[in-house]
């Protein structure tokens, strides 16, 4: 009987593992959260909208169709499960839940390409209404046509900062500045590993230059201070200092927020993976080979919920560990082509690492919230509260301080606070970043329906 | 009553009637429940923490922030949730009957 793989994830990762397995002579189950393919960068818009690839992925159209027009080839090859999550992993078998239906899927191998979500850190203010991450804002406008303000500040930095702003200008949508906590000097350093990949440097000038055109107020350099606003209606404004010195307030009834992305590896987490820290990204990763295989036997991983590094990178990630997976079930693949794209993933970790370089994590911002900052936005637990738990209670390790002070406990388990949190954490407590641990993923990885009920295609479940 | 969500592409599209705190409300198709009801107001629900009107955050599903009651007291997240003709949705503690939205 042929072997039974299932990929997580129908991104660009997920969607070239598909297409991997299916060149083998395989049927995979493809399990997405999505309502359609093509993942957070490549999502899709609703049938009926009429915009076309151009508008909606610009200089990324060509490569937006090329996944679109696989995955469609695809789909009478494979078993496709849209809008559906996976909410726990046990050995060679995954539970899902779809609307209020739960089944239970065994596999021989799972590759799971889960994505990346925005690294945020807190802001005083930022529980605001109208603060969004940038990856929200950039999904509010390519999957539903809106901007997520009538006057939109993108703060924080990395690619998707200057990416966001030029989509939204592009669309009409006013966006009153640009704030990047990085500097110039920083991306000056970064150049020569930047130039690993020279197409992506040169969209990230033609991005700035979309901007200036547009006259959008960009700053480098700033400390953000305050997002100003008022509980009943939200965000009104953006206080930042500037590099030489100075304040500047911005007016604003929305602002998007984001310092590059993080992993989702809950799922690797609950699989059994071992992670790593990492000290280049500061960062706890699960332990994967070049070709993204972890440590559990069947289990591989691809793409930015592995390593972040890019939709191009992921394409080519998540073809290699299927590529892998095939061959350790026993069956045969090009040696040569997986040489190849190993060689081609070198080219995309050096550009990642210069993309640290010229848009570091300010990690140095933890330890100066100001007590009151609201850390946890799930439960409005503040830095005083978590800074009261390592004082008081000794608690320096992540999950011990979760259990005093809630922060990670909240609906978003931790999703986008406990790198923050660490960061107070460590700071705090006076121990290196890595001390403070990492939370533990917990089953289900997002909450479930109250009222559940087996698939229809089950008559019995567990 | 103005909203927080400006909608600057796909605006032909047809569209029916929601109910947001008993009031009626239009929206889109191909809307999904956050941004039918943030295109008519600014937020979707109460913070039960007692720190203001939240109005979800990550739009894709992994935070959490945008989870709304509907009248009849089921729970939906609003960014992943398609709006419906006649969905009716409680944005308010206050408005909530009793037994819709949990007190803290």
């Amino acid at each position: 009987m042929a072997a039974t793989v299932i990929v997580i994830g129908a991104g660009p990762a997920g969607v070239r593992a598909a297409q991997a397995l299916v060149e083998a002579g395989l049927r995979p189950v493809v399990i997405d959260e999505g309502r359609r393919d093509g993942g957070q960068i490549y999502r899709r818009q609703p049938e009926g909208f009429k915009r076309t690839y151009e508008t909606l992925y610009g200089t990324e159209a060509t490569r937006a169709r090329a996944l679109h027009d696989a995955f469609d080839a695809l789909r009478p090859k494979i078993d496709y499960v849209p809008d559906t999550l996976v909410w726990n992993i046990e050995p060679n078998a995954l539970h899902t839940v779809s609307s209020t239906r739960h089944r239970k899927l065994a596999f021989d191998a799972l590759i799971i390409c889960s994505g990346a979500t925005d690294r945020l850190m807190p802001v005083p203010g930022w529980h605001h209404a109208g603060a969004y991450s940038l990856g929200g804002a950039q999904v509010a406008l390519k999957s539903q046509g809106c901007a997520i303000g009538s006057r939109v500040v993108m703060m924080g930095t990395g690619p998707l900062l200057y990416l966001v702003a030029a989509q939204y200008v592009k669309a009409g949508a006013t966006v009153s500045a640009v704030l990047d906590t990085s500097t110039f000097a920083q991306r000056l350093r970064a150049l020569p590993q930047l130039l690993a990949i020279p197409s992506a440097l040169r969209k990230g000038v033609a991005l700035m230059r979309v901007l200036k055109d547009a006259r959008v107020p960009v700053h480098r350099g700033i400390t953000p201070v305050e997002i100003r606003g008022t509980p009943e209606h939200g965000v009104q404004g953006v206080r930042v200092r500037q590099a030489d010195g100075a304040m500047l307030q911005v007016g604003c009834d929305a602002v998007a927020l984001g310092y590059h992305l993080r992993p989702e590896t809950q799922l690797a987490d609950l699989a059994g993976c071992e992670f790593r820290f990492d000290q280049a990204l500061q960062q706890w990763l699960p332990i994967a080979d070049v070709d993204g295989r972890s440590n559990v036997k069947g289990i591989y991983l691809a793409g930015d919920g592995a390593r972040v590094r890019g939709a191009d990178a992921a394409e080519r990630a998540g073809r290699l560990a299927a590529l892998a997976a095939l061959k350790d079930i026993g069956m045969t693949c090009s040696e040569d082509e997986a040489n190849k794209l190993r060689l081609q993933l070198n080219r995309f970790t050096r550009f990642a690492s210069g993309l640290r370089t010229a848009f570091p994590w300010p990690a140095r911002f933890a330890a100066a919230l100001p007590d009151e900052t609201i850390v946890c936005r799930c439960e409005a637990i503040t830095a005083g509260d978590l800074r009261r738990v390592v004082n008081d209670m000794g608690a320096k390790e992540a999950n011990r301080a979760k259990a005093f002070s809630r922060v990670g406990m909240g609906r978003c388990q931790g999703r986008f606070c406990a790198h923050a949190g660490a960061e107070v954490i460590a700071a705090e407590a006076r121990v290196p970043l890595e001390a403070v641990g990492r939370l533990r993923g917990q089953a289900p990885v997002k909450p479930l329906p109250m009222a559940l009920a087996p698939h229809k295609d089950l008559e019995t479940s567990e | 009553m103005s909203g927080r969500f400006v909608r600057v592409a796909e605006k032909g599209r047809r569209t029916f009637e929601i109910v947001i705190d008993g009031k009626r409300a239009l929206a889109a198709e191909g809307d999904t429940l956050m941004v039918a009801l943030l295109t008519s107001q600014e937020a979707l629900r109460d913070s039960e923490f007692g720190d203001g009107r939240r109005a979800g955050f990550c739009v894709m599903g992994a935070c959490q922030d945008c989870w709304v009651w509907t009248a009849n007291g089921e729970r939906v997240r609003a960014c992943t949730t398609q709006a419906a003709e006649g969905m009716s949705i409680v944005t308010r503690l206050a408005e909530a009957q009793e037994g819709v939205w949990p007190r803290l």
